[in-house]
């Protein structure tokens, strides 16, 4: 494989790690959100967060991507792809996400909730000092997995104009007619991002374990 | 007079429909132990959690040094007090687990100085003195860095009871602090408590250990089927010949230890 095709396979997968890592970051942090509102005493407001949640969890990220990038024009709003592209991947990234934390949440030993109430604690503090610093990291195997099954799925964008590492693999591939070396390096690439996220994770799992018998 | 510890009027606790405790009357002393026994299911975790505001009891009034927690009795009527006061309240109220319950992200000294920080506001490094006092307290200064899980199930009960001390309460409630621990184990607990009711801290005790009811106790409650069925001095509670469903409870529940008693 030439050098110049490299280059271009490596371009690609910066760009399929930008917009994978923009997914994980935004996806964590709106699925904290939506964890928190649908674990909140607002019985609408859960019910729209438990509606979100099966919604993207229930549709192909495929089809979300095609609805959000013929949706936001209707809506008035003239986005590049590559926009409709993150808001897709992250809302879908994010409905996981939020179920990985509620599954976190709701094991937080309910001993330690009390023990926060009997010391005087406010229903804030006791999220803000004990059940969240409890439920991250008991969420970050789960929240790991996401992170990695969304960098996959991130091939998908390409449907939407977006280029990203499998797409471009394909359209090299097609047009020098070497297609094993090319899809060969792309799935390397992709495997160094995987080792990437999986060691952030591994890094994260260490400094926070909640330290068990 | 002096305000007792803690006062408990016709006390109710439903759970759907069963009732699972019935007319509790009851005044803790200050400055003394109360001990609560009785059979499994009797009610006394569930007592004590409503003294703790874990439980909202269906009927009745509890004050705590002479103040309502939770509902007060205006012109006949109950009425639920606001958040602000039961708060203040339940700030005196101090409470030990059978499971521990230490938080496994924070050091032995940090669950001690948790509190003080966050709800106490104290600055940290307060906060940190003050805890790594309770630490010394209860035999622990030297482990004020380790986290719960480095720590022998007895270790971990006293520092839960640091805990409890570092916001200075004027009751404890203690719901089996040695139940789950191993045998070897229970003395150094039960030497910290022992201590601390030594200083004059009013204490409220769920135990099986009948050997230091008897022992440190000023007043044992026996409790059956949600009632008070018994209430007086260890002498009183204990002498012979024993209320018949205390001598089946000692029988049933206690046949090594009820031995010292009999
Ligand atoms: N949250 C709850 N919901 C329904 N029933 C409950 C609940 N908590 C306790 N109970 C019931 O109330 C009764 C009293 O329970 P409690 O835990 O107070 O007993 P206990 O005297 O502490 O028993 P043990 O010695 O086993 O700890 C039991 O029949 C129990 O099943
Ligand atoms: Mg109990």
């Amino acid at each position: 494989m030439s050098w110049k095709l490299f280059t271009l396979l490596v371009q690609a997968a910066g760009a399929t790690a930008l917009f994978s890592a923009f997914a994980v970051v935004a996806g964590i942090a709106l699925g904290l959100f939506v964890c928190g509102v649908a674990l909140s005493r607002f019985r609408a407001a859960a019910g729209v967060a438990r509606l979100y949640v099966s919604f993207f969890r229930g549709v192909p990220l495929l089809v979300q991507l095609l609805l959000v990038y013929h949706l936001l024009p209707v809506l008035g709003l003239n986005v590049s792809s590559a926009t409709a592209a993150l808001v897709a991947l992250t809302l879908c990234t994010a409905a996981y996400q939020a179920e990985n934390l509620r599954g976190a949440f709701l094991s937080v030993p309910n001993g330690l909730v009390e023990a926060a109430d009997v010391v005087g604690m406010t229903p804030w503090q006791r999220f803000r000092r004990i059940e969240a610093p409890i439920a991250l990291r008991l969420a970050i195997p789960a929240l790991l997995n996401e992170a990695v099954a969304i960098l996959h799925a991130s091939a998908l964008i390409s449907v939407v104009g977006v280029i990203e590492l499998t797409k471009t693999a394909r359209d090299l591939a097609a047009s020098t007619l070497e297609p094993l070396p090319l899809y060969a390096m792309a799935g390397a690439l992709y495997l160094v991002m995987n080792m990437v996220l999986v060691y952030g994770g591994r890094l994260a799992e260490r400094r926070f374990s909640v330290r068990t018998a | 007079m002096i305000i007792p510890a803690a006062q408990v009027d016709g006390l109710d606790k439903e759970f759907g429909t069963t009732r699972v405790l019935d007319r509790i009357n009851l005044t803790i002393p200050a400055g003394q132990v109360t001990c609560l026994i009785g059979p499994s299911g009797s009610g006394k975790s569930t007592l004590l959690r409503c003294i703790a505001m874990l439980e909202e009891p269906s009927a009745g009034i509890i004050s705590v040094g002479g103040r309502p927690l939770g509902f007060s009795l205006e012109n006949g009527k109950r009425v639920k007090l606001p958040t602000a006061h039961n708060r203040e309240v339940r700030g005196q109220i101090g409470m030990v687990f059978q499971q521990f319950n230490l938080w496994p992200h924070m050091t032995a000294l940090g669950n001690v100085a948790e509190a003080l920080k966050t709800v106490r506001r104290m600055p940290k490094a307060q906060a940190n003195e003050i805890a790594g006092q309770k630490l010394d307290e209860v035999g622990l200064a030297h482990r004020r860095d380790y986290y719960p899980a480095q720590l022998s199930g007895g270790q971990q009960q006293r520092v839960a009871i640091a805990r409890a001390l570092a916001l200075e309460p004027k009751l404890m409630l203690f719901d089996e602090p040695t139940s789950s621990l191993d045998p070897e184990l229970t003395g150094e607990v039960l030497n910290v408590m022992r201590k601390l009711a030594e200083q004059g801290m009013s204490m409220i005790v769920v135990s099986h250990e009948i050997g230091f009811v008897a022992s440190v106790a000023s007043k044992v409650v026996f409790l059956d089927h949600g009632r008070v069925v018994l209430d007086g001095t260890p002498q009183e509670v204990f002498a012979k010949p024993r209320h018949p469903r205390l001598a089946q409870f000692l029988d049933t529940y206690l046949d090594r230890e009820a031995v010292m008693l009999a």
